[in-house]
């Protein structure tokens, strides 16, 4: 993690850079009092390499059928062994990596970008704007949100896209209240104030002011939801909503093996399971160290 | 206390106006023409005019909607393609089954995050806050499907303690006559010890498998709440004066630590009802879930609706109890509103 360690040689110039300097030195002091952040850390550099890789450094086709005998257990030729179509598991747990995390990582993006503008119009222009948007939000907290996400998702049709706007749209509720709450306490704050008397339109008081403001709670979300968002959509194609079957995705390969298990093929399922719940636990993990960075008084 | 109820009551309608809102929009964003669909294949144009006007889909939207919720008030949920039955019918029949479910995992889940959270916060730093930490870091991470597998496969396959992990009863047995729905409750109803067995016996890894989800954010939940009060201090004023530890963990501090933690309870039921499905799925459990996900693999979309909807009604009911609970744990409440 040489990467997060602050440059030796920056001097402290503008007031930029001074922040940044006491936020990556507060990110060292974080991770190396911390160490289950730093190995969450390395974890999740390892799952977003192989996501990027992945194609090139799987030792068989994924969606190549017979490669080798079918249902294989693990050997020293297919390490994860081979499922019923003779595919090397192996292979396509490495490619499925980059579909989950595209749909993880976009979901969350999405509600991020959209939620935070939309909250934080709501908390600071108020009025009716407000009233319609948090009724929105009460409208889709009214629902069990895996339940919103599958009749989105079986609604609109079966595509990756669809999981992902579910996912995103479930999640909205959650940012949208952070920022609404966020810029509401500072809307009337001393220095929107001067701010406003030096001239500043509200576009530009609430981008360069109030969102930035808003920020860490935000982040805070964001790293809660991770975690949930690639387990949402894991269930959603479990369930045979999303990617359609000759796809590698973990959720569909657990399907896959579903069947197997109780006859005692268990490395089908084993293996793409635990890497989704590997995945899971690395963001999970990694949302708690980034609670610690941002939000020092949440620490528990 | 009658007047709070209704007006608890009152205040949960415009959540249920925004749940059918939100289920007529899903119905209208069927891919492709509805009408078209429901025509089948092979229909003309003229028999699509047909069917869209049987639909009353040529009509304005603020008319359809009022047909649709005018429906809903009558009980019409639409017809199921696949089974020719009305989907209410199906939807009632198979509910028995998943409440049976969920609730027992929600009560197993209560009985063993609550106890630990506690011991946790009395005793920070021990082992027991450790194994709450380890198990609320762990618990978040299991994608339910997996566990449901992994624990049939070590229980059913290796250890062969679980009977098949297919379906609520054994085929060879005969389900007990029908007055709660739920079979368990069915078959002491019934006498039938057994039978009792044998239903309890088929919910063990299902019911286990939705517990351990939920588990982890209980217990979190109260962990955290406990340890909140605990250093309040009328807390210290209660030790001071001399009172059982047990005294004050149970009447001072877990009762005031309680409300957050009934708050979580109604997520967690949001995360029990959705996690369901995929549990239905896993195990073969006859319930609305699984039906719900047949209709959609047979592209038939009113039961998904229904099933949705149903989903969205016992939620907000669920809420509605959760609203009422905090009056009777916490006076403070009542005397506010």
């Amino acid at each position: 993690m040489s990467a997060v360690v602050a440059p030796a040689t920056a001097v402290p110039r503008g007031g930029k850079e001074e922040g940044r300097k006491t936020f990556w030195s507060h990110a060292k002091y974080v991770l190396s009092d911390n160490p289950i952040t730093l190995f969450a850390a390395t974890l999740f550099m390892l799952f977003v390499l192989v996501a990027i890789l992945g194609p090139w450094i799987a030792p068989y086709n994924p969606l190549a059928t017979n490669v080798g005998p079918s249902l294989q257990p693990p050997s020293l030729k297919h390490w994860f062994g081979t499922d019923s179509l003779g595919r090397d598991i192996l292979s396509r747990v490495i490619v499925a990596t980059r579909i989950d995390f595209v749909i993880a990582l976009s979901a969350v993006g999405a509600s991020f970008v959209v939620g935070g503008l939309l909250g934080a119009c709501a908390g600071y222009f108020g009025g009716w704007l407000e009233r319609i948007v948090m009724r929105g939000c009460d409208m889709v907290m009214s629902f069990p949100l895996f339940v919103l996400a599958m009749g989105i998702v079986a609604a609109m049709g079966n595509s990756v896209a669809n999981i992902i706007l579910a996912t995103a749209v479930v999640n909205l509720p959650f940012y949208i209240r952070v920022a609404r709450t966020e810029v509401n306490v500072r809307r009337e704050a001393g220095f929107i104030e001067a701010a406003r008397l030096a001239g500043n339109g509200d576009a530009r008081i609430l981008l360069v002011h109030l969102i930035p403001n808003a920020m860490p709670p935000m982040m805070v979300q964001v790293s809660l939801n991770m975690g949930w968002a690639i387990l949402n959509a894991a269930g959603l194609s479990f369930i045979g909503l999303g990617v359609s079957p000759p796809a590698a995705e973990w959720g569909i390969m657990v399907a896959e093996g579903a069947g197997y298990i109780i006859s005692g093929e268990w490395w089908v399922a084993l293996f793409p399971g635990s890497v989704l719940m590997l995945a899971v636990f690395t963001f999970n993990l990694l949302g708690d160290g980034l609670r610690d960075l941002i939000d020092p008084r949440r620490r528990t | 206390m009658g007047r709070l109820i209704l007006r608890r009551l009152l205040a949960a309608l415009p959540n249920l106006l925004g749940v059918v809102v939100i289920t007529f929009v899903l119905t209208r964003a069927l891919p492709g023409d509805p009408a078209a669909y429901f025509a089948g294949g092979a229909a003309t144009q003229e028999a699509v005019d047909q069917v869209r006007r049987q639909l009353g889909l040529d009509r304005p939207l603020h008319e359809q909607f009022l047909h649709y919720v005018a429906g809903l008030a009558r009980g019409d949920f639409g017809l199921s393609i696949t089974t020719g039955q009305p989907v209410l019918q199906e939807l009632l029949t198979r509910l028995p089954a998943s409440i049976e479910l969920v609730l027992i995992a929600l009560v197993l889940a209560c009985a063993v995050a609550i106890p630990l959270g506690v011991a946790a916060a009395s005793r920070p730093g021990s082992w027991i806050d450790q194994l709450c930490r380890i198990l609320t870091t762990a618990g978040v991470s299991l994608p339910t499907f997996f566990t449901g597998l992994l624990l049939a496969y070590v229980f059913y396959f290796l250890l062969g303690w679980a009977p098949s992990p297919l379906g609520r009863l054994d085929p060879y047995l005969t389900a007990p006559p029908t007055v709660t729905g739920l079979y368990t409750v069915d078959a002491l109803f019934a006498g039938d010890a057994k039978l009792f067995v044998a239903a309890a016996k088929q919910m063990i890894l299902p019911v286990l498998t939705l517990g351990i989800f939920v588990l982890a954010p209980l217990a979190r939940m109260t962990r955290a709440s406990m340890l909140a009060v605990l250093s309040a201090d009328f807390v210290r004023t209660a030790r001071a004066s001399g009172l059982s530890t047990g005294t004050v963990l149970v009447r001072y501090a877990f009762r005031n630590a309680l409300l957050p933690v009934v708050t979580t309870l109604g997520m967690v039921f949001s995360f029990l009802l959705g996690m369901s499905v995929i549990v239905e799925k896993v195990f073969a459990w006859p319930g609305v879930g699984s039906f719900a996900l047949e209709a959609l693999v047979a592209s038939d979309y009113a039961p998904v609706q229904g099933f949705v909807l149903t989903m969205a009604l016992l939620y907000t009911l669920l809420n509605l109890v959760i609203d009422l609970l905090y009056v009777v744990i916490d006076p403070r409440v009542r005397l506010a509103s």
